[in-house]
Parts: structure tokens; C-alpha cells; sequence
């Protein structure tokens, strides 16, 4: 017999002094000091989440063991080096218009084609930004799309982040070439990594941030934070990929605000982690304002993937869209929950809503919960939740085209991610997502 | 040597319920055949049942491909050694383009020869397809659309046809590939079937309408009746009964009502 050790507490392991220490160890202004101490305050008081608080009902994450996911990881030996090069590569055939990477919370790489540093965009590392563009980060760090209070690893989050980039695009700039940045991590510990794009009134921009880590052991915990700000008439393409190894706990807060007339494109895909637990929310606050959510997930073994997403439209003559698609396999779970909100006022408002899980498996579970919250009228929102397995007519239409059962169930699981796959506007990155899912697929056939 | 499906004493249930009461047919490579009869008469059984449908259960009988005993292999083992159904109703395969399923059909073959082998180069299989779909007539862009979905019911039967060039069959057996169809539509597929007719392809037509085979012009014609072959002649078969319908052969067959 096994005995694991647990925390009692079941809460990081974690005081006041990490707090200070970190904040010294960077040598921040003191707004930032006091910002962060200002969290911990917060964090202190705000118990941590329990299966009796609705939004994490379904989300046990008290398998953690804190004290190897505790320890707050700010820089290691490892170099850029420890980054699957596959990773690195250029998105768009030879081309890429920056590049960050982040090892163990340290920046290892940093690099912004001179082209668009021209145009007055800002790409950099966050610790560098409050350096060099401090009233312009303090502006709007977690003050416009995330703040410290919406939770308990929000605020954790507020008062430990450890790495982050920040991005700025100015008025009426189009950057041209798409922008790229890696998280990653080769140890236990806890990661917190923050990304704030700006886009000022008419601005452009694609950029993907990629999340990875070697496999460990030992419990890691990343608690991050993404703050999308779409100005008026400007359009942000945000992809973001999660592919974190198994020892991974993965806690984030994400939201986006569009102002009038903007685009948002966002695309989430969470392939890694043994538990994610993510909030993605967008607040439409322009009219004219379109934003788009897709998520593509597929979980194995004994993942557990719980998204939580939310459209509020404040805004009328708006429109949201969500598809959010999912593969569950072995004894994995999945959650989604998702919310539209049309606030007072926000009328001619289109709000769409659908998610679809794919179970390959007898093991598996997945919970698709939609929900609509109306304020206003005049408007049109729809929602679709709908849970099944690979039937058997179109196995057999591809059988009978001499594609061996495993072979077409394979082509069966790929077609069903394609239509989110072809909203990743690079190729290459594609290719390695389709031959992730594969490989998570080969898996099946192994084992039955 | 040419190659010959052969059916003998064939006798197929659908939940439990004999459909095929013992059914015997041969079809040629280079030969053409029409299957006819009413709907009901089980003429979409045989179909679904030598292509190895699970649904369909043999309790009697044979299927032998090449002298090769067809019901021990696999659906996907029948397409690989040379047979082909074209659906009456193709199903939709959301997601998996026509050129990217085409070439996984086409991969699953030569992986099936050699398990090392590493598939067909995209140039190669692209000019491939181009060739099939110039000579079908059918529009490049259906290359990038996904499988059946969204298509007409003439797209759809086109679809097969295409499937059937590309993986290039030794016996295929068309079901109603020409219902729905409108004259124009159903002008085409023929015109796209006849293309594909020769010496190396035997067919086997299902249908219940006479207008495709004044198309297609088949030399050996049968007709089914209640789970049975109960007529077999050539061309002139299916004259007559264009000309006077199946009434007689209902009243000539009265005696296997519900045997």
C-alpha cells in the first residue's frame, strides 16, 4: 500500500516574504512592490476554491502535491537549448516577426524584427517593459482585462508572477508578420506567466503563445494570467497552445475586452497538464464589435481539462461565436462551461454558443454545460451541447474504401478537429498539433 | 485469368429477419450486370452484405472473391482485394476533405502490400486526382471540400464514381447510383461510369428505374423478387419490364410470397 502524503492545508506553500523577495530579486519599482503585496493581502483573505463553489464543482484539484508545485521558479541553468526546436521554428515559412521564450521563468530569448520595432510596436519581456515603458505596463497591468480580485489564484497570480511579455501596438499599426512566444519549463515548482497584448484603435495583430515543459515526476503548478485588450477597429489574432507535460497543474485567468468595431480572433488548444483549470472570458464592449472562441481539447489517460468561458456583451450590435471541440480518451474528464451574458442595453446582439465532445472511449466523461443570461431583448443567441460517440456508419463508409477500422476512426477523430484547425493561420504549427493528436490516438489502438 | 465474384445460396438477415433466401450470382471482370427489382426485394442487401456491412448477417451460403472466401475478410480487406460499393445514400464525413480521405484509401492499399511503404508523394497523388476528376468532369474545387457534406445528390453519386476510378476496383457494385438524380445529373454519372467500363472493371448496377440502363446498356439483367433471383436474361429483360413493369413478375412468383 501507498500512502501519499498530502498538504493539509491543500494551499501553496507559499508567505509574504516569497513575495518581497521576488519583487527585490527583480528590482521593481515600488508601485509594483505595493501592487504585488497589495495581492498577497487579497490572497490571504480569499480561501482557497472548493468543490462547494459552483464554478469549481467539478474541478478537484487537491491531487496536488504542494510541496514540489510551491517553490516559485524564477530562472534555472537551462538555456533556450532545453526548448524543442520544432518549437522555435519560424511560423510562417523562413519568416517570424519575434520571438520569446521563457525558461523556468527566466527570459532566455528576446527578439522583435527591427521592421516592426520601427512601426512603434512594443514586444518585449515583462520585467523589461516596467523597466523601459513603466507608466505604460502600470497602466494596464490586470487594471483592464484580469484583476487581482476575481479569485483565488487570480490574486496569487497578481502577487507572484514570475515571467510574462508585454505587447503593444500602436494607432493604425498593421504588424505584418505574425509574433511568437514560448513558455517553458524543465522543473517542479510554480510558474506564473503573465501576457498583455494592447492594440491600440485600429490596430493589427497575430501572435502565437505556446505552453510546454519536459517531463518531471514532481508536481508542477502553473498559475497564469492573459490580458487580450482589442482597441476600436483594431484586430487581434490570439492562438495560444497548452501542451504542458502530465506533472502539471494548470490554473489560468484569461480575458479579453473589445472596443467598438473590433475583431477578436481567439483560439485555445489544450492538448497537455494532468489537470487545467481555465477561465476565458470576453467582454464585448463596443457595438460593431465581433469576437470569435475556439478551443480544441483532447485528454488521455487521467487528464482532466475544465474550461470556463464567458461572453458578455455590454455593448448592442455585437456578436460572439463560440465552438469549443473535444476528444476524451482512457479515463480522461472534461468540463465546459460557457455563459453568454447580454447585458441592459446590449441589443441586436448575436451570441452563439456550441460545444461538441467526442468520447473514444467507455471510460471517459465529459460535461458540456451552456447557459444563456439575458438582460435586454431584440437580440439572437443560440447554444448547442452535445456529447457522443464516433458512429458507425461513417467507420464503415471508410472501411469500405479499404481504410483498416483504426485508420478511419483516425480519420474520423482528425476531421472532426479540422474546422478549428483551419483556424490556426499557420501551417507548420497545424502539422504539429495533427501529429499530436495522432500519436494521442496510436495511443488507443495500443491499447486495445 | 479473369477475376469473378461468385454468390451462392447466399441467405442474409437484418435483426434477425431473412432478407436473402438463397441468392446466386456471378459477375465477370468486363462483364455488366443490372440488378432489378421492386424496393423491398433485398437488392440493397446483397449489396451492403458482399461488401460486409455488420448489420447484415450471413446464415447460409458463400461469397468467393477470386476463389478468396469473402466472408472472412474485413470490409476494408473486400475493398482492398478489388471490390467497390457505391452508396445509395453516401454517407457525410465532416472534416476529411475528398483529397485528403482519397489519399488515405489510396495509402491503406499500398500499406497493405508493404507495410514499410510510406505512402503516395502529395505531387504525385495531386496529379492523379487532377487526371480522375478531368476525365469524370468533375470540378477541381472538390478536391478541398469535405466528403459528402453539404453535397447535391448528384455531387454525391459523382463523389462515388470519382472513389471508384480512383481506387480503381476489379468488381464494383452500384446502388441506385442514379436515384435522385436529375436527367442532366443522371446523364453524367452514366457517362462517368461507361468512361470507367473495360475489360479490367466488372459492375453490377442496382436499380429499380429502367432509364440508367438505356445508359449503361447491360448484357445480363436479373431481377429479384422477395429475397430471391427469379428472372435472369440480357437486355431484353429489362425492355420487357420497362415496357410492362413487375406486376407479372409478382403474379409469376406468387407462390414465394412470405416463404
Amino acid at each position: 500500500m501507498t500512502v501519499r502524503t498530502r498538504n493539509k492545508t491543500n494551499a501553496p506553500l507559499l508567505t509574504r516574504q516569497d513575495v518581497e523577495a521576488l519583487s527585490a530579486a527583480k528590482n521593481e519599482p515600488s508601485w509594483l512592490t505595493e501592487a504585488r503585496l497589495a495581492a498577497w493581502d487579497l490572497y490571504t483573505m480569499t480561501p482557497m476554491p472548493t468543490l462547494q463553489i459552483e464554478e469549481w464543482r467539478r474541478s478537484d484539484y487537491t491531487t496536488i502535491r504542494w510541496e514540489s508545485a510551491s517553490p516559485i521558479q524564477h530562472g534555472s541553468s537551462a538555456g533556450k537549448e532545453a526548448i524543442p526546436p520544432e518549437t522555435l521554428a519560424p511560423l510562417i515559412g523562413e519568416a517570424q516577426g519575434g520571438l520569446i521564450a521563457a525558461v523556468d521563468g527566466r527570459i532566455v530569448h528576446n527578439e522583435l524584427d527591427e521592421s516592426i520595432r520601427k512601426q512603434g510596436v512594443i514586444f518585449t519581456d515583462l520585467d523589461t517593459a516596467v523597466r523601459e515603458h513603466g507608466e505604460l505596463v502600470r497602466r494596464n497591468l490586470m487594471t483592464k482585462a484580469v484583476k487581482p480580485d476575481e479569485g483565488k489564484f487570480a490574486s496569487l497570480h497578481a502577487a507572484l508572477w514570475t515571467h510574462g511579455i508585454f505587447v503593444y501596438v500602436p494607432r493604425n499599426k498593421v504588424v505584418e508578420l505574425p509574433l511568437h512566444s514560448v513558455f517553458y519549463n524543465t522543473r517542479s515548482g510554480m510558474s506564473l506567466g503573465h501576457v498583455v497584448i494592447v492594440l491600440e484603435e485600429g490596430a493589427q495583430l497575430t501572435l502565437l503563445q505556446e505552453y510546454l515543459s519536459a517531463e518531471g515526476q514532481d508536481h508542477m503548478s502553473y498559475v497564469g494570467m492573459t490580458e487580450l485588450v482589442v482597441g476600436a477597429n483594431a484586430n487581434l489574432r490570439y492562438v495560444a497552445l497548452q501542451d504542458w507535460a502530465r506533472n502539471v497543474y494548470d490554473f489560468r485567468h484569461e480575458r479579453a475586452r473589445v472596443a467598438q468595431d473590433g475583431q477578436l480572433d481567439w483560439i485555445i488548444g489544450t492538448m497537455g497538464a494532468h489537470f487545467t483549470k481555465q477561465f476565458a472570458e470576453i467582454e464585448i464592449d463596443g457595438s460593431g464589435a465581433w469576437a470569435r472562441m475556439s478551443g480544441l481539447f483532447f485528454a488521455d489517460a487521467d487528464q482532466f481539462m475544465d474550461h470556463d468561458t464567458q461572453q458578455n456583451h455590454n455593448a448592442p450590435h455585437t456578436t460572439s461565436d463560440l465552438l469549443f471541440k473535444g476528444a476524451l480518451k482512457d479515463s480522461a474528464r472534461t468540463v465546459w462551461q460557457g455563459m453568454i451574458k447580454a447585458m441592459p442595453g446590449a441589443q441586436k446582439t448575436n451570441g452563439f454558443q456550441a460545444n461538441r465532445n467526442l468520447l473514444l472511449s467507455r471510460d471517459s466523461r465529459a460535461d458540456s454545460i451552456p447557459g444563456l443570461e439575458i438582460l435586454t431583448d431584440d437580440l439572437r443567441c443560440t447554444h448547442a451541447a452535445t456529447v457522443s460517440r464516433l458512429e458507425d456508419e461513417p467507420v464503415f463508409y471508410l472501411e469500405s474504401r479499404g481504410l483498416p477500422k483504426s485508420e478511419s476512426e483516425r480519420l474520423l477523430v482528425l476531421g472532426f478537429f479540422d474546422p478549428i484547425m483551419q483556424r490556426i493561420p499557420f501551417a507548420e504549427v497545424r502539422d504539429r498539433l495533427g501529429a499530436h493528436i495522432e500519436q494521442k490516438l496510436a495511443h488507443v489502438a495500443e491499447l486495445a | 485469368m479473369s477475376v469473378v465474384l461468385e454468390i451462392r445460396n447466399l441467405h442474409v438477415s437484418v435483426d434477425e429477419k431473412e432478407i436473402l433466401k438463397g441468392v446466386d450470382l456471378t459477375v465477370r471482370e468486363g462483364e455488366v450486370h443490372a440488378l432489378m427489382g421492386r424496393n423491398g426485394s433485398g437488392k440493397s442487401t446483397l449489396a451492403y452484405a458482399v461488401m460486409g456491412h455488420p448489420s447484415y448477417e450471413v446464415t447460409e451460403g458463400e461469397i468467393l472473391f477470386n476463389g478468396e472466401n469473402v466472408l472472412e475478410m474485413e470490409a476494408d480487406e473486400r475493398s482492398r482485394a478489388g471490390l467497390f460499393l457505391a452508396f445509395q445514400y453516401p454517407t457525410a464525413i465532416p472534416g476529411v476533405t475528398v483529397a485528403n480521405f482519397l489519399r488515405a484509401a489510396l495509402n491503406a492499399r499500398r500499406k497493405a502490400v508493404d507495410p514499410q511503404d510510406k505512402g503516395i508523394s502529395i505531387p504525385e497523388f495531386r496529379k492523379l486526382l487532377m487526371a480522375k476528376m478531368n476525365f469524370l468532369k468533375v470540378d477541381p474545387s472538390f478536391a478541398g471540400r469535405y466528403l459528402n457534406e453539404g453535397f447535391s445528390g448528384g455531387e454525391k453519386k459523382r463523389a462515388e464514381i470519382l472513389q471508384m476510378a480512383v481506387l480503381d476496383p476489379r468488381i464494383a457494385i452500384l446502388d441506385e447510383t442514379d436515384s435522385g438524380l436529375d436527367i442532366d445529373a443522371l446523364r453524367v454519372v452514366a457517362e462517368g461510369i461507361n468512361s470507367l467500363i473495360g475489360p479490367k472493371l466488372g459492375v453490377l448496377v442496382i436499380t429499380h428505374y429502367e432509364q440508367f440502363l438505356n445508359y449503361i446498356k447491360p448484357e445480363f439483367v436479373h431481377v429479384m423478387f422477395q429475397g430471391r433471383i427469379v428472372e435472369e436474361g440480357g437486355f431484353d429483360l429489362a425492355e420487357k419490364i420497362q415496357e410492362q413493369g413487375y406486376d407479372w413478375v409478382a403474379e409469376k412468383y406468387a407462390a414465394l410470397e412470405g416463404k
